[in-house]
């Protein structure tokens, strides 16, 4: 601080002061009463001491001083993110909530019939649907849409978590080929999934490897192979869907458990050791619950994926979402989604908002639960 | 305290107690040397089991591309037959020839690396500059800004879609009554909605965060503006994880499926998966899927990214891993 008071004094304070970002701190000048160091006419010493109030501390290093204060060009650096942040993130948020209160939306000239609940009821399958044919039920959201999403969220989830958690503890265990292990497993997140979903929807074709291997090729109706695929209920559809999805989201959840696993500290271990604690104990009570942060982020994560799910149902059954002609009966609440965008533009928005609203409930209510059990 | 210690402890040095001591440790009659080799016995069998476990799933996991390449290699027959084969008894290389003349895969690819390189492009510039700006620059609300952004990470893409639906659509890039598509119109509709990425911006921040001030400092002595630290400086050292995002961006633009066949009107325009999907590869007399050549396309549409992954493994998996480091 001496240095900033020395050049006070020889009169170059307001030079800097002036130069705006140079970064070195600035004294108020009336404050510091000019006097030379040394001994004065009047007897008595003057030292070179701050009189800078100690409220304010100096703010000499750091970035704060040097960073550019002008804020036009920080909005400047923003402008195209806050631009397309508006028009493609915010703005349809809003208009989309706005959407599904609307009557009879038409998305190409943007007019409606004035403001309704009714999407939602409609949708819900609480009161019929009218229109100038006259009454109609909604069924295919509450009788396919939202059942096979539930279906697909809580069967997947846990399955797919459970078991990369068992496979990344083995493998952490493991020294030889563990990176290449580690690759093999990755693999099926480097794929087209629409291509993928088609190698499921030829391994359980009628003439399929699935029926031959476990020897379904007459457990079908009428003595025929098993139909997994085509013509079939949505319960046995569940078993190649629900595979495909758990065979796709294994490789991202296997990547972060094992990164959380590498990242726990030996110590642990060499003490359960110690302690000749069995294997199964020294899982249950050291690496899950260090690993409780890894397993929230992707509970959060893939409870929502699953809540999405579109592009596996389209990838196996193709894009009419169904296995018996015009039953809709894989439809999940995404699928309705779009599938409603043009036709029946509310009634997709009051979808999506129901999705946005589940969502949001499940994800608090994962935090809520959490909060106790994760351990950071 | 010292009482109760010395009432319990043993004097080894007592000469008198030493005589009568004798130390003898065993477990359960087995010596040392035997619990050691037991202890290795059962260290080895779970090894192999851990293996055996591990290698079993790993070929779970790699069967279907297995199962797509033989599949791709069989003929018709040979796919359909009661008795499957797990190696072609024919090798028909032909399969590939017929989709490369029926699936027009050079116009969708095509389509889809314009489409990926002019959305990463978009994207890359978008988020240095808000990356700078969020790491850098001080200016009023930065934080509340930055928290604003993140939340829109938590809101779902599906309720985008149908506002951002109707967005494109009154840019008139979308076919209306009045107005027919063109490809560049086809393009602009896919690529600008995905020129802004938050949880790219928020990566990218980050690692701008890393670099030491010092070096800003330094930049700022030698008279460097903030413009030209950030080319010249930033963005270099930030190098590894701009890859990563360009690699990820690419990877989802390949993959991407819903909004393309959304918002464009003719088949030529749409991307690999929707040309994978749409391609039905139906026999003509039959009416059913000619699996061969419907694998055969699948292989073409996987290999480039397999390759993009052979070339690029650890950024892929560092950009990827990144996303569940907590914080």
């Amino acid at each position: 601080m001496g240095i900033e008071l020395l050049s006070f004094l020889k009169g170059k304070k307001k030079k800097q002061a002036s130069n705006k970002g140079s970064g070195l701190m600035t004294l108020e000048p009336e404050k510091v009463p000019v006097y030379t160091p040394g001994l004065q006419a009047d007897g008595t010493v003057v030292r070179l001491v701050s009189n800078r109030k100690i409220k304010k501390p100096y703010r000499v290093s750091g970035i704060d001083d040097v960073a550019s204060k002008n804020n036009w060009k920080a909005w400047l650096y923003l402008a195209p993110v806050i631009i397309l942040v508006t028009i493609f993130l915010l703005y349809p948020l809003i208009n989309t909530i706005f959407i599904s209160f609307t009557k009879n939306y038409n998305y190409t000239t943007g007019k409606y019939d004035g403001f309704t609940l009714e999407n939602f009821g409609i949708i819900l399958h609480m009161i019929p649907y009218k229109s100038s044919a006259g009454e109609a039920w909604e069924t295919s959201f509450t009788s396919n849409a939202i059942p096979n999403t539930f279906i697909i969220t809580f069967v997947t989830v846990p399955v797919s978590i459970f078991l990369a958690l068992i496979i990344s503890v083995a493998l952490n265990s493991i020294k030889a080929f563990q990176r290449f292990l580690q690759t093999v497993f990755f693999l099926p997140y480097v794929t087209n999934s629409i291509a993928i979903g088609m190698v499921f929807s030829v391994l359980f074709d009628d003439a399929g490897l699935i029926n031959y291997i476990f020897g379904l090729q007459h457990a079908g109706p009428n003595g025929g192979p098993m139909q997994w695929i085509y013509n079939t209920p949505t319960a046995i559809a569940m078993i190649p869907l629900c595979l495909f999805i758990v065979w796709n989201s294994i490789p991202f959840k296997i990547l972060i458990l094992l990164s959380g696993l590498q990242g726990i500290d030996k110590q642990y271990y060499q003490a359960a050791q110690i302690d000749a604690a069995p294997k199964w104990k020294v899982f249950g009570r050291i690496t899950v619950p260090l690993l409780s942060p890894q397993i929230l982020y992707l509970m959060i994560t893939s409870f929502i994926g699953a809540f999405k799910e579109y592009n596996s149902i389209v990838s196996i059954f193709g894009k009419k979402g169904e296995t018996m002609a015009g039953q809709k009966n894989m439809y999940t609440i995404v699928f309705y989604v779009y599938d409603n965008i043009s036709a029946n533009t509310s009634f997709a928005a009051a979808a999506a908002v129901f999705l946005f609203i589940i969502i949001l409930v499940f994800t608090f209510i994962q935090f809520w639960a959490s909060s106790k059990r994760v351990h950071y | 305290m010292s009482k109760t210690a010395t009432a319990t402890y043993i004097d080894f040095a007592d000469v008198r107690v030493n005589k009568n001591l004798v130390l003898s440790i065993t477990e359960s009659s087995k010596t040392v040397d035997q619990i050691k080799s037991a202890e290795k016995v059962s260290h080895i069998i779970f090894t192999i089991l851990t293996y055996a476990f591990i290698i079993a799933l790993a070929l779970i996991v790699i069967f279907p591309f297995y199962w797509m390449i033989i599949t791709s290699l069989k003929t018709y027959n040979e796919i359909t037959q009661e008795n499957q084969t797990f190696f072609p008894s024919v090798v028909m290389w032909s399969n590939y020839v017929y989709v490369f003349q029926h699936f027009n895969f050079f116009v969708y690819m095509k389509n889809t690396i314009i489409v990926a390189i002019f959305s990463t492009i978009g994207t890359l510039l978008t988020t240095i500059f808000a990356a700078f700006a969020f790491s850098r620059l001080q200016f009023k609300g930065r934080e509340a800004l930055f928290m604003v952004f993140l939340a829109t990470m938590m809101i779902p893409g599906e309720m985008m879609v149908i506002s951002n639906y109707i967005t494109v659509a009154s840019f008139g890039w979308i076919t209306s009554s009045t107005h027919t598509q063109t490809i560049t119109e086809a393009y602009a509709a896919m690529i600008v909605p995905f020129w802004v990425s938050v949880f790219h911006i928020y990566l990218l921040r980050q690692n701008f965060k890393q670099i030491p001030n010092e070096l800003y400092l330094a930049a700022k002595v030698d008279g460097k503006s903030d413009w030209s630290y950030l080319w010249k400086v930033m963005v270099p050292l930030a190098a590894p994880t701009l890859i990563s995002i360009s690699i990820l961006k690419f990877m989802g633009t390949w993959n991407s499926y819903v909004w393309p066949n959304l918002v464009t009107e003719l088949p030529q325009y749409r991307l690999i998966s929707n040309g994978l999907r749409e391609s039905s590869f139906q026999n003509a007399d039959l009416g059913t899927i000619e699996y061969g050549y419907q694998m055969a396309a699948s292989i073409l549409v996987t290999v480039p990214l397999f390759l993009l992954f052979v070339f690029f493994r650890k950024y892929i998996m560092k950009g990827v891993g990144r996303a569940g480091i907590k914080g």
